[in-house]
């Protein structure tokens, strides 16, 4: 798995397609997601722009791609059960499933462990 | 850039403390949460809230022309504000714009005392003495804190603490003495629940503070969970659900303007009053999101042919309700509840309705009919 400074993740399936939501960190700051707007199918992805919005009673947050690429699938589940984001943020609270169209991206991101150094940080 | 030093409350050691995310607002190093939002509104609205809103202004007016220096800035009677009651207010520019929202106390006959919001309290304070009537006397109040203890279980609290002020019943006010010091209570606040206010020395502050969070009743509540509090009792906020843009009639907030001044018509801006009551164009109402996300501050909101007809002031998802509500204004003619709307969302149309305010029925401590 893999992180941005931003607070998103990338999970890699090795076939090409990878899995990206947002860290255990973003979850707990945002409090509790009470709905979220995962993007359709086919939506073209790049690095940096916001592909979905994540709600909590205090605000509406956007939640930026972390890599370029092309969404498989947006998480629908999401829909009904919005709280899987804090219960799950780095697993089953993905927000979509994605095919890597600049898989070199992946290098430039922090693995777990310098992912955490920099939360250390903040 | 520059940062702009934040002022303090006398509270803000106990927040940092208690661990609180910590945010400007007003000026202020405020607390916007404790556990969380979510945690605080339904405690909140269960057991009983502790706020710090010692940022809003406080002051007090003495002297036999009180009364005439207040009714010269609002709309509201203070004549008739018999000894022991508190009143909403508004203040009032010289076309009938709002400048800022009061909540006034009259503890005893003489003399006021007026809590306003935080980020008008400069402001008002510089109006009101330029105002000054006859022999008013103006006196702000920066050394005083303010606490609001809100909520079902409030009273039991309060029964320890300050067992005359349970005696009052919902916006009546009193002075009373907590730890020794001299404290102005009233029995209002911010969330349609049964509440205190307590103004209290900010020299002593965090003893009551702590004291009060001695109760397994009373957790500590975040000016975020204030917002969806008072949003759920269809209350206004000062820059949201008002401005100087609108006046008194529109806003849905006649309840602080007296019968006795419209018909006298002393009132600054009395012919903006009188035409949004005869003819009136836009006005405040209350919405349920029917579906999709939350609409916040500043989402437009447009009829069924999808043509835009008004603009979202405040929305939140409705921690109690389970659905998102939201207040905002409409041409009249579409503000009788039960009308079907929509409202627009990062570019897309969700369906609402207009509902009655508030949301969540208050349950305030009313004295009994006769």
């Amino acid at each position: 798995m893999k992180f941005t400074k931003e607070h998103e993740w990338v999970k890699d399936q090795g076939d090409g397609t990878a899995f990206v939501g947002i860290t255990a960190y973003a979850a707990d700051a945002l409090g509790d997601v009470v709905f979220v707007e995962v993007p359709e199918a086919g939506k073209t992805l790049t690095k940096g722009d916001a592909f979905a919005v994540v709600e909590s009673v205090k605000a509406a947050s956007d939640v930026y791609a972390p890599v370029d690429g092309e969404v498989i699938e947006g998480n629908g589940e999401l829909g009904n059960a919005p709280e899987t984001v804090n219960a799950v943020p780095e697993a089953g609270g993905w927000f979509a499933k994605i095919k890597l169209t600049n898989p070199s991206q992946l290098d430039a991101l922090m693995d777990r462990e310098a992912y955490e150094a920099y939360l250390a940080t903040l | 850039m520059t940062d702009v030093a934040l002022k303090s409350t006398p509270l803000e050691d106990r927040h940092v403390a208690l661990s609180a995310r910590m945010v400007p607002f007003a000026g202020y190093n405020m607390p916007v949460q404790y556990e969380g939002v979510m945690a605080e509104h339904k405690w909140t609205r269960a057991e009983a809230g502790l706020f710090d809103v010692s940022h809003m202004g406080q002051a007090r007016l003495s002297g036999t022309d009180a009364v005439n220096t207040l009714e010269a800035l609002t709309p509201t009677d203070f004549a008739a504000l018999k000894p022991g009651k508190q009143k909403y207010s508004l203040l009032l520019n010289e076309a009938g714009g709002i400048l800022d929202d009061w909540m006034v106390s009259r503890p005893q006959t003489e003399g006021f005392f007026l809590v306003v919001n935080a980020a008008c309290k400069d402001q008002d304070f510089a109006i009101i003495a330029d105002n000054l009537k006859g022999d008013t006397t103006f006196d702000i109040l920066a050394d005083r804190a303010l606490l609001a203890l809100q909520g079902p279980r409030a009273r039991e609290v309060m029964a320890q603490v300050c067992p005359a002020a349970c005696d009052m019943y919902f916006m009546d006010c009193g002075t009373f003495e907590i730890l020794g010091e001299t404290a102005f209570v009233s029995r209002s606040g911010y969330t349609g629940e049964d509440g205190f206010e307590i103004s209290f020395p900010a020299a002593r502050a965090a003893e009551l503070w702590d004291l009060l969070l001695t109760f397994p009743q009373v957790k500590p509540i975040g000016l975020g969970a204030r917002d969806s509090l008072r949003l759920e009792a269809g209350m206004p906020l000062y820059g949201h659900e008002m401005d100087e843009t609108y006046g008194v009639v529109e806003s849905g907030l006649s309840f602080g303007m007296s019968k006795s001044r419209l018909e006298r018509g002393d009132i600054r801006g009395i012919e903006r009053i009188r035409a949004e009551r005869d003819n009136p164009q836009r006005t405040r109402v209350a919405l349920r999101v029917l579906e999709g996300p939350p609409a916040r501050d500043g989402a437009k909101i447009l009829n069924t042919e999808g043509e835009a007809i008004g603009i979202v002031t405040s929305g939140v998802p409705s921690p109690t309700l389970g659905y998102s509500i939201a207040m905002g204004y409409v041409p009249a003619t579409q503000s009788a509840p039960g009308t079907q709307l929509k409202l627009e969302v990062r570019g897309k149309p969700y369906a609402c309705e207009v509902v009655t305010i508030p949301f969540v029925p208050n349950s305030y401590y009313r004295k009994p009919k006769a």
